[in-house]
C-alpha cells in the first residue's frame, strides 16, 4: 500500500443558478476559473434550471419537489456541488433535506447532495483551503452580505479574506452590511413599496461609503441593488464578487451599457 | 382589537409615508439592536442558554396537560382560583364576573398582550367599568385610542412631542406652561396622574410572563414597577395568561428570564421581576384578598401537534421584530393586530385566520434575521413558509400570481425546453438592453421597474456559451 496516495482532483458540479445562467454568464465562467485555480475539475450538468426557490417560497411544494429531484439526479455523481450564490446553495443544502425528510428514497439522496453543496467562496476557502487569488483590481469596493449565505451557511469572513489578497483593491466595510437589501425573490414584486424603502436605505449606505464598486455573492441581491442605484443615477459599479476574485472584470458592470457576450 | 391585517399593503403604504413614524422607527432600530448585541457579547454561554430555553419549552409543550393541571392544583392549594377560558368571550365574561363581585368601578391594568388579544378594555368600558393602563407606554396609547405597535414598547412609534401633545390635551387641569420636553417630565406627570387611581381601584389585572407549575406562581417582568402596584394594592388580583406561558419549575423560569431581558432590551434582567403566589396570607403585610388566574386557550391547544407547535415557545421578547427589516420600515400598526413583526406573521394567522392575515407571512424576504436572534430558536421563516403552503393549497393566493408560477414551474421542470426558450429570450433582451445596460420598464415586470431599473442580461445564456466553448475545445 502506498502511504499517501496523491490527492485526486475533486470533481465539482457547478450549479450555475438560474439568474447567473440568464443574466450574467460571466459569473459562471469566473466560478469555473476560480474552482480550477483551487485544483478542481469542473463540470456543468446540462439538466439543471433553477433550485426551485420561487416555488418553494410560494408554498408550492409539489413543483419544488419535482425541480429538486431533477437537480439531485443531475448532481449526485459529483464530489461537490458548488453554486455562485448563498441562497441557492442554502436551498440545496438545507431545504432539499427538509422537503424530503419523510421520503425513504429521496430523503437520503437529498441529504447526500445537500451535504456536498457549498457556496462558491466558502468552498474555495473552507474546503479547498485557498488563501489568496491572483487577481488585480484597482479601486475601493464595499461588500454586502447576502442573507442566506450569511445566516444559513456562515459566509462572512471568506469573501473578505480572498478580497484582501486582490492586488490594488481596498475594502471599505458597508454599515448595515448584514441588513437585507429588500430583494427576497418574489417579495420585491409583491411588496414593491416596502422593498423600495429597504433597497433605498441600502443604496444610501452604499453611497455613503464612497466606494466605487459594490460586491456581493448573490445575483438576486445584486440585480436589486444595481437596479436601484442606476435608477437613482449613482456612479457605483456593481459586480458579483467572483468576477473580481477571478480577475474577470472585462464585462460591463451590472446595469451598465456595453457589448454583451 | 379588530384585525386590519387584510389591508397590510395599504397600512404599510401609509406607514412608509409617515415621516414622524419613520424617524421613530429609525431610532428604535439602532437602539434595540446595539443593546442586544452588547448584552450578548458579555455572556459567553448565551448560545447554550438558548438551547436550554428551547428544550425547557419543548418538554413543557409535550406534557402541557400535566403541567397545567399541576399549576392549577398548586394555585388552588395556595388559596387562589384558576378559570379556564377557551375563547376570548369566555375570558372576558369571567373577568367581568369577578369585577362585578366587588362592584368595581375602575380596574388598573399592567401591560398585557393577552388583554389586547381579547379586547378587554373595550369590553370593560361597555360594561361600565373603567380600565386604567398603568404602564407608561400603554397609558399613552390608551389616551390616544391607538393599538400598541410593539410588544415591549407599545408606544415606540411615537416621538416625545406626540406624547407631550396628548398629555396637554387630556390633562387639562394642569398649568398650560408646565415643561414637558423631557422624557422624565412626561413620566412624572403620568405617575402623578395615575397614583390616585392605583389606590382607588378594587381590581388589578396583569398579564404573566411565566406560570410556574411547581409552585403555582405567576411571574411578571417590567421596567416601571407599575405591575407591582397593580397587583398588590387592589383587593383582587386577576392574572390573565395564555396556556403556553407554563414552565415546570422556578429554575426553568429563571433560565428563560436570562434570555428574555437580554433579547428584548439588552438588559441583564428587567428592573422588576414579581412573583405572585396566591392571595395575601394572614401574616402578610399587603397583597390582594383574592387571586384569580384566567387561563386563555384561544387556539393555542389546536397548534399542538401541528407544524406551528414551535411557535408556542415564544416568550414575547420582540427581538425578532427589533431585527426585522420589514417591521423596521413599516412599524407594528401595519400588521393590523396585536402581534406584529415576524412572530405576528406566524401567530396572527393562527389566531384570526389566514384569510384575514395571509399577507403577513408573505411580507417577508426570508432574510432569516428573526430566527437568528430568537432566543427560543423558533424557525420563524419556516413557519411563515408553512402558511404560504396552506394558502397555496387552498388556492388563496392571487390567480395571476399562481398562473405565472405554474408557467414558470412547467419550464423549470423541463431543462431542455427551458434552455431553448431562455436562450432565445435572453438574446432578445440582451440586444434591446445593450445600449443602456438596463430597462426603465419591462412588460410584466411592473412590480420591479416601478421602483428600480432592471439590469439587462449580458445576452447569451451561460448554458449556451458553455456548450459552445466545450464543443470548440
Ligand atoms: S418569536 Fe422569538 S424573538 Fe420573536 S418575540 Fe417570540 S421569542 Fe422573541
Amino acid at each position: 500500500m502506498v502511504e499517501e496516495a496523491p490527492q485526486k482532483k475533486p470533481r465539482v458540479g457547478l450549479f450555475v443558478t438560474c439568474l447567473v445562467d440568464l443574466f450574467r454568464p460571466s459569473v459562471g465562467f469566473a466560478a469555473i476559473r476560480l474552482l480550477e485555480q483551487a485544483g478542481c475539475t469542473v463540470e456543468v450538468p446540462e439538466a439543471q434550471t433553477c433550485c426551485g426557490q420561487p416555488a418553494y417560497n410560494s408554498g408550492d411544494f409539489a413543483d419544488t419537489k419535482d425541480i429538486a429531484r431533477n437537480t439531485i439526479r443531475a448532481f449526485e455523481g459529483f464530489d461537490y456541488v458548488v453554486a455562485p450564490s448563498g441562497s441557492c446553495a442554502g436551498m440545496l443544502r438545507e431545504h432539499y433535506a427538509e422537503l424530503f425528510k419523510e421520503d425513504a428514497e429521496w430523503g437520503p439522496r437529498a441529504h447526500h447532495v445537500g451535504h456536498r453543496t457549498y457556496e462558491l467562496v466558502s468552498f474555495l476557502v473552507d474546503v479547498m483551503g485557498m488563501k489568496g487569488v491572483e487577481a488585480h483590481f484597482d479601486g475601493t469596493v464595499t461588500y454586502h452580505d447576502s442573507c442566506s449565505g450569511l445566516r444559513e451557511l456562515g459566509v462572512k469572513q471568506q469573501p473578505r479574506s480572498l478580497l484582501g489578497s486582490v492586488e490594488g483593491l481596498k475594502l471599505k466595510e458597508l454599515p448595515g452590511a448584514e441588513t437585507c437589501c429588500g430583494f427576497g425573490g418574489t417579495f420585491c414584486i409583491k411588496y414593491p413599496d416596502i422593498s423600495d424603502r429597504m433597497v433605498s436605505d441600502k443604496a444610501d449606505d452604499i453611497v455613503k461609503t464612497g466606494a466605487e464598486t459594490l460586491l456581493a455573492g448573490d445575483l438576486g441581491c445584486l440585480l436589486n441593488m444595481a437596479g436601484k442605484l442606476k435608477r437613482r443615477g449613482e456612479k457605483v459599479q456593481v459586480r458579483h464578487v467572483a468576477e473580481v476574485l477571478a480577475g474577470m472584470t472585462d464585462q460591463p458592470a451590472i446595469g451598465e451599457p456595453g457589448r454583451g457576450s | 382589537m379588530q384585525p386590519t391585517s387584510h389591508s397590510f399593503k395599504e397600512n404599510a403604504h401609509t406607514a412608509l409615508h409617515d415621516e414622524r413614524l419613520q424617524r421613530a422607527l429609525g431610532n428604535m432600530r439602532a437602539g434595540f439592536q446595539d443593546k442586544r448585541r452588547a448584552a450578548i457579547d458579555k455572556l459567553p454561554e448565551f448560545e447554550a442558554l438558548r438551547d436550554q430555553g428551547r428544550d425547557i419549552k419543548n418538554h413543557t409543550l409535550a406534557h402541557l396537560d400535566y403541567y397545567l393541571e399541576r399549576f392549577e392544583r398548586r394555585v388552588t392549594e395556595n388559596g387562589g382560583h384558576v378559570h379556564w377560558a377557551r375563547t376570548p368571550q369566555e375570558a372576558r365574561e369571567k373577568i367581568l364576573e369577578i369585577c362585578r363581585s366587588v362592584e368595581a368601578k375602575t380596574v388598573t391594568k399592567g401591560k398585557s398582550m393577552i388583554a389586547e388579544e381579547i379586547a378587554l378594555n373595550d369590553f370593560l368600558e361597555e360594561s361600565g367599568i373603567e380600565p386604567i393602563e398603568t404602564d407608561l407606554g400603554e397609558y399613552i396609547i390608551q389616551i390616544r385610542k391607538e393599538p400598541p405597535s410593539h410588544i415591549i414598547a407599545p408606544a415606540v412609534h411615537l416621538n416625545q412631542s406626540d406624547v407631550e401633545e396628548s398629555f396637554r390635551k387630556i390633562h387639562t387641569d394642569l398649568p398650560a406652561d408646565r415643561p414637558l420636553s423631557e422624557p422624565r417630565q412626561l413620566l412624572d406627570e403620568a405617575r402623578a396622574k395615575l397614583r390616585n387611581r392605583f389606590i382607588k381601584a378594587d381590581v388589578g389585572i396583569t398579564g404573566a410572563n411565566f406560570l410556574i407549575a411547581e409552585t403555582g406562581s405567576t411571574v411578571i417582568v417590567t421596567n416601571e414597577g407599575n405591575g407591582d402596584l397593580t397587583q398588590t394594592l387592589p383587593r383582587i388580583h386577576i392574572v390573565l395568561a395564555s396556556l403556553e406561558k407554563t414552565v415546570p419549575t422556578l429554575e426553568d423560569a429563571a433560565t428563560i428570564m436570562r434570555l428574555l431581558a437580554r433579547s428584548a432590551t439588552g438588559q441583564e434582567m428587567s428592573v422588576y421581576t414579581t412573583f405572585s403566589t396566591g392571595p395575601r396570607r394572614p401574616e402578610d403585610l399587603d397583597g390582594p384578598e383574592q387571586f384569580h388566574v384566567v387561563l386563555l386557550d384561544n387556539g393555542r391547544s389546536a397548534m399542538l401537534g401541528t407544524e406551528f407547535q414551535e411557535m408556542l415557545r415564544c416568550i414575547r421578547c420582540s427581538a425578532c421584530m427589533n431585527h426585522c427589516p420589514v417591521y423596521s420600515v413599516v412599524g407594528g400598526h401595519a400588521y393590523g393586530w396585536v402581534y406584529p413583526g415576524p412572530m405576528g406573521a406566524v401567530l396572527t394567522p393562527t389566531l384570526v385566520g389566514v384569510e384575514e392575515a395571509g399577507h403577513l407571512p408573505n411580507a417577508s424576504t426570508f432574510c432569516g434575521r428573526c430566527e437568528s436572534v430568537c432566543p427560543m430558536r423558533i424557525p420563524l421563516p419556516k413557519m411563515m413558509r408553512h402558511w404560504r403552503k396552506r394558502e397555496y393549497e387552498r388556492k388563496l393566493s392571487p390567480a395571476p400570481y399562481r398562473s405565472g408560477l405554474a408557467l414558470w414551474a412547467f419550464f423549470a421542470k423541463r431543462p431542455a425546453l427551458y434552455q431553448r426558450l431562455t436562450g432565445i429570450a435572453m438574446k432578445l433582451l440582451g440586444r434591446f438592453g445593450r445600449d443602456k445596460g438596463r430597462f426603465r420598464s419591462l412588460p410584466l415586470a411592473g412590480g420591479w421597474t416601478s421602483v428600480r431599473d432592471m439590469p439587462a442580461p449580458q445576452g447569451r445564456t451561460f448554458q449556451e456559451l458553455y456548450r459552445e466553448k466545450k464543443g470548440a475545445a
